[in-house]
Order: C-alpha cells, then structure tokens, then sequence
C-alpha cells in the first residue's frame, strides 16, 4: 500500500517558487489499476516522479508498504520494489533490448524469459532482443520495451507516465492489450498509470483526478468516469486555454 | 611449445582471449624474442633478415585460417620498434589477431611501437583484430604507439576493430590507408583512458578509385584527467564514400579533442562527418537506477555498453 501524507512539491520558477503538488493526501490500495488523470500542467508526472524517488517531495511523507522512504533514493526505491515506465524513455548507445531486461530483471535471465517480455509487449521477440536501444528504433517501439523494463522486474508498484503519448493509432490497441493482461494477471502488483485517454480510464478500478496540484476527485471508475467525460479535467489543454481567457 | 610465464600468459589472454595455442598460423613475441611460431601451408611467417620484425605471407585463395601475432612485454625498461608486413594474396579470406600487452611492475618505461604493414590482394577480405592492454604498478610507464598502414587492391575489403580499454599509459596511433577500385575499409576502435593516460589517433584515409569506400568510428570514453585527441581525416579522391564518426563520453576531469575532418578532391566523392562529445546523460542513470543500480553501477553499465 502506498500512502502520500501532504505532500507538496514546489519548484523554482522564473518568477520564484512555483506550487507544482499542493498538499496532497491520498492512499492507494494495493492490487489495484488505478489511473491518474487530469489537465496538463496538473502535477500528475511530478507526482509520479515523488513517489519513484526522481523528485525530491519539499513537504510530506511518503509511506510504501509501512515504511516510511521520504528520504530513500530513486535506488533504495526501486529495490522496495516501485518501478517506472518514463513517458520519454531514454535511449543507450550500445546496451541493446537483451542488456536492458537483464539489467531490469536484476540477474541473468535466459532469452527465452527476455523473450516473453518482449512477446507480452506485443514485439516479436527475435526481431528486438539483439537490437540497441538507440535512435534507430521509433518512439512506438522504444516505449514497449520500456514497458517490457517494468514487466521484468516484478514490481510491487509500476507507474507508466502518459504510456500512450507517443504511440500511434494502431500501437495503441495493443498497449491497452498489454494493460488488460497485466490487470488480469495473478502477479500481486498495484499499477498507476497517469493517462488521459478514456479507454485506459475505461479499465481502472480507481480514478483520481489531479488538477492545479491538487486531488479534485477520487473514486471508483463508475463513479468518476461519467462525472469527467467531455468535461473540463477530459479535456485537457483546451479547458486551461479557456480558463486563460475568462481570467484574461 | 611456448616459453612464456603466469603474467605473460594472463597478458595473452587480456589481448588476443587466447587460453592456449591457437589453430592456424602464430607467432608469439615476449619481450622482444619470438617464443613460439607456427605456419601452415598456406600461411608462411619468415623473421625479418635485419631481426626487427617479421613478414607474413598469405597466398592466394586461403579461406577461413587465422593469423595470430600477440606480443607480450613484462620486463621494466624494454624499448622495442618492431616492423611486421603482412602479404595477403589474392582472393583470400582471413582473420589477423594481433595485439600487445604490457605488464610493468618496475620504475623505467617499457614501450612498444609495432609497425604494421598490410598488403591486401585483389578480392581479398581481412578481419584485423587489435587488442592493447597495460598492467602492473611500477612507476614506469607503459607506452603503445602503433602505425598500421594499409594497402588495399580492386576490390578487397579490411575490417579494422581496434581496443585498447585499460592500463596504457601513453600511445600515438596511426592509421594510413590507400584504396583502390571498390576497396572498402571498416574501422571500428574502442578506446577508454583513466588516471593521466594520453591517447593519441590518427588516420588518413585515401579512398583513390571509384567505387572505393571508408567508415571509420570512433568509440571512447576519457575518465579523471586523461586526455584524447581523435583525428581523423578521409580523402576522396574519386566517386568514393567516406564516413567517419567520433562518439565519446567524458567524465571527471578528462579532455578530449576530436578533429573528424574531410578532403573532397573530386566532385563525385561522397563524404560525411560526425563528432559528439559529451557526459552521460542524466536521464540514461536515473533510469538504470529505477530499475534498481546505484549511480555508480549504472554508470558501469552505460561505458560497457558504449564500449561493447
């Protein structure tokens, strides 16, 4: 179970300090597919990044499992068992696919193990186990295998940030495949996923809504869903647009 | 059987992952007296007259043999120039593993300068495997400062790749090949300083026929306050292609200087140039550390993957 006990995150902006997470309070129950949502702009991968140790919170606690990790590192984090799927993965010149599941996996595994992260995907495996992770694959392809990383390490906690950002029409299918088979699977893990996208809301057990820092809703996907649809927290950029302009 | 002892047989394994004697044609060289040889019927390796190196033979239409010519110094103090020449006939297809590995434990320099000359025949191919490897704690410095040249006929094709990843204190490398009609040169070099270590490379390379064609790159990595200086320059003399690449990654207080430069002397060659320097990404190290490495291991991964 994770919990966030008021925490708060400000940066520091061209104007001075900026409130990017406001005193949030919220639990997250364990087993759970629970997708953060929400504006732009709204706190939701800074929030992420708190909870994985890539940000430092400047106010609150942390709690993962009953131990308190405010002031555990990204590694000490990942070794609890939280892992994190970046919304831009990075690439590697010379680690290939096979270097990269290994090193997530923490050991030696054979190929035919790397092959099923990969097959679990949606890649074909042979075509990608031997490839490097660097410009020469698409945006499509690297965020799948950076999926793969977080399949492979058997994670308490996996975080994807904006999975689908990126991903093209047809890509998209199959991630929200991939998705459905984590949340079916008998691995014990909970998964956040930040999303705005309604077919990934479609399959949560719980939504939480983030906007200007803040929670502005929690609850179960039946009762949240239909409260947000075609609203302003759906739609994103456009409702910040208008907003500007009634403030203006 | 080769006369060899524990450090310069653990060298043997470090530059040419030899455990025992190879197949095929050898020579071995340990501070500075040969110690084993063997030719086959096709490859012939003759001492030099003068005594300062040997000449290799390979005759026409040799398939699948190797050459290896290591060379192991472990004496403090022993400065040798040593000229090798290799004759690959026409039509063959060949591996040559040379490679050198100092162990210094004492208080004087020990250097080695191999000059290695290649002569490829028509339609040849070459796979030219070059490991440098230093090692031991004397104050003595261990110094490699290699010349290859390269002379490639019609048609022939070279792959160079070249590491040198630990324990040289000081080498000046240099790279000289001239190609003629539909010659094509592969060059593949891996390079990692630490402490003060200098390294110096050089290369020109004359592409002179059509057809002809280079790719030359640069892999390295300059740690504490080493210091590299990668020049590199293709000459298109011809309708030719030329590429050469400069990749490296610095961190602490190491410096390098990378000079990829291109010659067009004809309208038709086709040459281009890339150079990048820079640190490791921030973002490559947080996300080797969430999936569970320290900044250190991560660091380790990231140069070993660069550098495979």
């Amino acid at each position: 179970m994770l919990e966030l006990k008021n925490v708060s995150f400000d940066a520091q902006g061209d104007n001075g300090k900026v409130e990017i997470v406001r005193d949030i309070s919220l639990t997250v129950p364990d087993n759970k597919f629970i997708v953060i949502t929400g504006p732009n702009g709204g706190g939701k991968s800074t929030l992420a990044k708190l909870i994985a140790g890539i940000e430092k919170n400047t106010a609150g606690k942390i709690i993962f499992n009953g131990e308190d990790i405010t002031e555990k590192n990204i590694t000490e984090r990942a070794r609890l068992g939280i892992g994190f799927a970046f919304q831009q993965p990075v690439r590697f010149k010379g680690l290939t696919v096979l270097d990269l599941l290994r090193i997530a996996a923490g050991k030696p595994i054979k190929i035919d193990k790397a092959c099923e992260y990969l097959s679990e995907v949606g890649l074909c495996a042979k075509d990608y186990i031997n490839r490097e992770v660097n410009a020469s694959l698409s945006g499509g392809e690297l965020k799948r295998i950076e999926i793969a990383t977080v399949l492979a390490r058997d994670v308490k906690l996996a975080l994807f940030d904006e999975p689908e950002a990126g991903i093209d029409l047809w890509s998209f299918k199959n991630l929200i495949r991939i998705f459905e088979n984590m949340q079916q699977s008998d691995k014990q893990r909970t998964i956040v996923v930040i999303s705005h996208q309604e077919r990934i809301l479609n399959i949560a057990d719980e939504i939480i809504v983030l906007a200007e820092g803040k929670v502005v809703k929690q609850g179960s996907k039946e009762e949240i869903l239909p409260e947000i649809i075609g609203t302003k927290y759906a739609a994103g950029a456009c409702y910040k647009l208008e907003g500007a302009e009634e403030n203006a | 059987m080769l006369k060899m002892d524990a450090i310069q047989m653990q060298l043997i394994r470090e530059i040419a992952d030899l455990h025992d004697v190879p197949e095929g044609a050898y020579n071995f060289r340990a501070n500075g007296e040969s110690v084993g040889r063997n030719t086959t019927a096709n490859i012939d390796i003759k001492s030099k007259i003068e005594g300062s190196g040997i000449d290799i033979r390979i005759k026409d239409g040799t398939k699948n043999e190797s050459v290896h010519i290591p060379v192991v110094l472990s004496e403090s103090g022993l400065k040798e120039t040593v000229y090798n020449d290799f004759f690959i006939g026409e039509n063959c297809d060949v591996l040559i593993v040379a490679g050198c590995g100092i162990d210094n434990c004492g208080q004087q320099d020990s250097e080695h300068d191999g000059i290695h000359r290649f002569y490829v025949g028509k339609n040849s191919k070459v796979r030219y495997v070059e490991k440098h490897y230093g090692s031991g704690d004397g104050n003595g410095k261990r110094i490699l400062n290699p010349v290859t040249e390269v002379y490639m006929e019609e048609g022939s094709t070279m792959e160079m790749e070249m590491a040198q990843i630990k324990g040289v204190d000081s080498t000046e490398r240099a790279t000289v090949a001239e190609l003629k009609k539909d010659a094509k040169l592969v060059v593949r070099e891996r390079l990692m300083t630490h402490g003060s270590q200098t390294a110096i490379s050089t290369y020109k390379v004359s592409l002179n026929e059509d057809g002809s064609s280079a790719d030359v790159v640069s892999r390295s990595v300059a740690r504490d306050t080493s210091y590299q200086k990668f020049d590199a320059c293709i000459i298109g003399n011809a309708a030719c292609s030329g590429h050469t690449e400069c990749d490296s990654i610095i961190m602490d207080k190491g410096r390098i200087l990378a000079l990829p430069a291109l010659e067009a002397n004809s309208v038709d060659a086709a040459l281009v140039h890339e150079a990048a320097i820079g640190k490791i990404a921030g973002e490559q190290l947080i996300k080797l550390m969430t999936l569970g490495l320290t900044e250190s291991e991560a660091e380790e991964q990231i140069i070993n993957g660069f550098l495979k």
